[in-house]
């Protein structure tokens, strides 16, 4: 390591401001234009700077959307309508950490039975109304109740009541007892927003309380905002106005990027990334962050049943090969623990499962097979490269033995009738910013989205104490332990998670990007400025 | 009744058959996709109390005969019924009408599609004309060279080399055709240069080797020669005794073009993120939203039975003969 990158990395951990570094980069004969370039590389940039007209290139986005939070199925509605025109009461930040938005602080009642958040003051929608209980608690009844059609009824389904405490508190009751309701709290599915007169929610209007205030939205093409003068958090946005076009065709994507009529694309493409840097103008961003691609086993269909077969499976793969063939190295090879690095109470639990054809044999011989035929449905629906990590895979544990028949099944109605449906099929999640959340909805027994029908008692029980517990020492050890069964007996093959790989011009400048969702955080107009 | 009227009523009743059985087809089409809307939007969210909310809201418990019956009778009447996507709101009230979803895309893809047809068509006719006059000339093959070259590479690529030479080499248009119903006309017309430019490269070659060919061909019969032995100049002649015969195929060729740029258009939609009415179908058709797949589908329909009729007419009319079929 040279001097200026052991420098470049102390100011990535905050061990020095910003001002030595530039003094110590100009002891070293660094021009300040280089200097400043590190900085931003380092996610340290310049105070930020107000005012300009940002345009993001969105991946997503579809004539069928609404502003409906009930809905928001991909970036195309989340960045805009919760990311730049909504709160939470709560937000991760980039340290994967819950802090207060809305509310001003939140705490744990009855063994965490109770959460009171009492609310922010001072904070209005974009109508100059003030934030009340009534309009939390609307908003959250919006995704409750039989008739609700909303993607997190079933999250939301443990609240047992909702009330208002005086002008400036809200008392959630839960079931049972849950550490991490907060974090619940901040999803993209449940902003703040005004409460009508007969008592629901009004989410059409697009009045909010973010830093952005809706001028105009064209489903699936474009989406226009100012920014909101009497914002609660001063300071923020930077951005004077914000524009979010739908380009779904890559090509197109890179193009309006490099053309300069747009100044930010999400998912870039990874094959011609390369050049699409050697424009001097550009630059790019990556995060790994919670989501990751899967190929999940019904333990309860034969042969999956048998635990050395899985074992044999997990040991037959050659992670770092599909990483770097077939995500080009914007990855991280998982090792079938499904909670992201970058979590709270991650861990990597050994044995660190690599490509040992040896060791596949061994657990097969186990299950008293010398050789094993499986299918394995895949399509690009389930995620980008899934076929083609697929057939690699297959190749790969030819080596033990193991015989694995790649089905490409049709992109259309893959999580109809094949997720869910066929024994071993690939699979995506996008993370959840905790364990309980992660475990309660994929590998919990019973859970509707339990794609392994994984139903280990040991860890069921766990997931509850874990839940109810304050302690995070105790809690630590817990989720540590329950990661280590998801590792050694659950039936998920985490191949890798992925990277969310952006680029932007060098116009664009930031501070350290959140890993929770895409687009730091969902929240890039919020965080984001021009340098 | 004249002949001429006679043979549009035929045709145009002949047309709502046509329209009728395409809508059977449409709407049985639709219905044997796999998965439905609330599958499509909610995809790994749907929990089977969520999807039977939905189904129950727009109406997909009911049978498909009468689902059918309830679409084709609300067509009659001028309905073309609300998008799913209204389905999401819990308290009703607010409703996305097809029609509402469709006109701007419409309007758009119109703008479009005439943009290109207004330099395509007249200028593939002219340039047919003289390839036909001066048949086998340098001119002549290097028209066919050029324009075959381009009719037999992908739409797409043709886009992505004209975004490549004219947007990121020389920065003369832009490469995003994003328009709004507020845009204004001058800017509106910069934007979609690009993509009209790619449509006009698409249809060119069709449409002029056609005219040569159809010039060609009369050039050669007797009564040209005829017309050219009596002393008449060229241009006289291409103008009283060529072009008239000429019209019928030349239409009908002009036709089914412009029928494809209304049409058949998504990929450059898609390439240079075009909001037209081919995108819309797409957008639609992944996540079941069916009653604007129907819509656009009848849409589609029209547009061919229709311009199809237009070019039967002129070409009755331009050919008397035609007028008393044997």
């Amino acid at each position: 390591m040279t001097e200026l990158e052991y420098w470049t990395q102390e100011i990535k951990r905050g061990r020095i401001s910003r001002r030595e570094f530039m003094g110590r980069s100009a002891a070293l004969g660094v021009s300040t234009a280089l200097a400043t370039t590190l900085l931003t590389q380092a996610g340290v940039a310049e105070t930020p700077k107000q005012g300009g007209r940002a345009r993001f290139g969105l991946p997503h986005g579809a004539t069928t959307d609404t502003m409906d939070p009930a809905g928001y199925p991909d970036m195309g509605t989340q960045v805009p309508f919760w990311g730049s025109m909504s709160n939470s009461l709560t937000v991760v930040d980039y340290k994967g950490e819950i802090n207060p938005d809305l509310c001003e602080s939140m705490e744990p009642a009855d063994a965490a039975k109770t959460w009171v958040f009492k609310l922010r003051k001072g904070v209005t929608f974009h109508n100059g109304k003030d934030v009340v209980p009534d309009d939390v608690i609307a908003s959250f009844r919006y995704h409750m109740g039989p008739n609700s059609k909303s993607a997190v009824k079933s999250v939301l389904q443990p609240i047992t009541d909702i009330k208002a405490d005086g002008k400036d508190t809200v008392v959630f009751t839960l079931d049972g007892p849950n550490a991490d309701f907060p974090y619940i709290a901040s999803d993209y599915h449940i902003p703040i927003m005004p409460r009508n007169p007969d008592g629901t929610a009004d989410w059409r209007s697009g009045i909010r309380t973010g830093p952005f205030v809706l001028e105009s939205y064209q489903p699936g093409v474009s989406v226009k905002m100012k920014r909101f003068a009497n914002y609660y958090h001063s300071g923020l946005p930077h951005f004077d106005e914000v524009e979010f076009l739908t380009i779904a065709d890559l090509t197109a994507r890179s193009n309006a990027l490099n053309t300069g009529e747009v100044d930010w694309i999400s998912r870039a493409d990874l094959k011609t990334l390369n050049l699409l840097l050697r424009n001097p103008k550009l630059q790019k961003t990556e995060v790994t962050g919670y989501g990751h691609y899967v190929f999940p086993m019904m333990v309860d269909v034969p042969p999956f049943d048998n635990v050395n077969v899985r074992t044999a499976l997990k040991w037959a793969m050659n992670r770092e090969e599909i990483t770097q063939k077939i995500f080009l190295g914007h990855a991280i090879p998982g090792n079938d623990d499904p909670i992201a690095p970058a979590v709270k109470f991650a861990t990597n639990p050994e044995p660190i499962y690599h490509y040992d054809p040896e060791k596949a044999k061994f657990y097969l011989k186990k299950a008293g097979m010398s050789n094993l035929k499986v299918n394995l449905s895949a399509a690009d629906a389930a995620f980008n490269g899934a076929v083609d990590a697929a057939v690699l895979y297959q190749q790969q544990a030819k080596a033990a033995g193991i015989d694995i028949n790649v089905i490409r099944e049709p992109d259309d109605g893959y999580w109809d009738n094949v997720w869910l449906k066929k024994p071993w099929v690939a699979g995506y999640w996008g993370g959840r910013p905790t364990c309980d959340w992660m475990f309660t909805v994929v590998y919990a027994k019973g859970a509707a989205w339990n794609e392994t029908h994984w139903a280990n008692p040991q860890f069921n029980e766990l997931l509850v104490q874990a839940r109810g517990e304050t302690d995070n020492k105790k809690r630590a050890a817990m989720y540590a332990e329950m990661q280590q069964l998801v590792h050694d007996d659950g039936g998920v093959i985490v191949i890798v998670f992925n990277n969310y790989v952006d680029a932007s011009s060098k116009k664009l400048a930031h501070g350290p990007i959140a890993a929770n969702w895409e687009a730091d955080g969902l929240r890039i107009a919020e965080r984001w400025w021009f340098a | 009744m004249s002949p001429v009227l006679r043979t549009v009523v035929q045709r145009l009743g002949l047309g709502l058959l046509t329209l009728f059985a395409v809508s059977i087809i449409i709407f049985s089409a639709v219905t044997t996709l796999p998965g439905d809307f609330a599958t499509a939007i909610l995809g790994q969210a749907a929990t089977p109390q969520t999807v039977a909310a939905f189904d129950h809201q727009i109406g997909l418990d009911k049978p498909p005969i009468l689902r059918y019956l309830l679409w084709v009778g609300g067509v009659l009447h001028g309905n073309f019924g609300d998008s799913f996507s209204s389905a999401g709101s819990l308290g009703g009230g607010h409703v996305r009408t097809v029609v509402s979803l469709i006109a701007p895309r419409l309007m758009n893809t119109l703008f479009l599609a005439g943009f290109a047809a207004v330099i395509a068509v007249p200028l593939s006719l002219l340039t047919g004309m003289l390839a036909a006059l001066y048949r086998n000339s340098v001119f002549d093959r290097l028209v066919n060279m050029v324009t075959l070259t381009w009719i037999s590479v992908p739409e797409f690529f043709v886009a992505y080399i004209l975004m490549l030479f004219l947007a990121v080499r020389w920065p003369l248009f832009d490469t995003l055709a994003t328009v709004s119903p507020g845009t204004p006309f001058a800017e509106r017309v910069a934007r979609t240069a690009l993509p009209a430019l790619t449509l006009v490269l698409v249809i060119f070659a069709h449409m002029m080797r056609q005219t040569r060919a159809a010039i060609m061909n009369l050039l050669s019969s007797p009564y040209v020669e005829t017309a050219r032995l009596k002393g008449m100049s060229p241009g006289r002649v291409i103008y009283r005794h060529v072009l008239p015969n000429a019209w019928a195929p030349i239409a009908t060729v002009v036709a089914i073009n412009l029928a494809y740029l209304i049409v058949g258009v998504v990929v450059v939609e898609v390439v240079f993120v075009y909001p037209g009415i081919g995108q819309l179908m797409v957008d639609s058709v992944s996540a079941r939203d069916i009653p604007v797949v129907q819509a656009c589908a009848l849409i589609f329909a029209a547009t061919y039975i229709g311009l199809n009729l237009l070019a039967d007419i002129i070409a009755i009319i331009t050919n008397p003969r035609l007028l008393h079929p044997r």
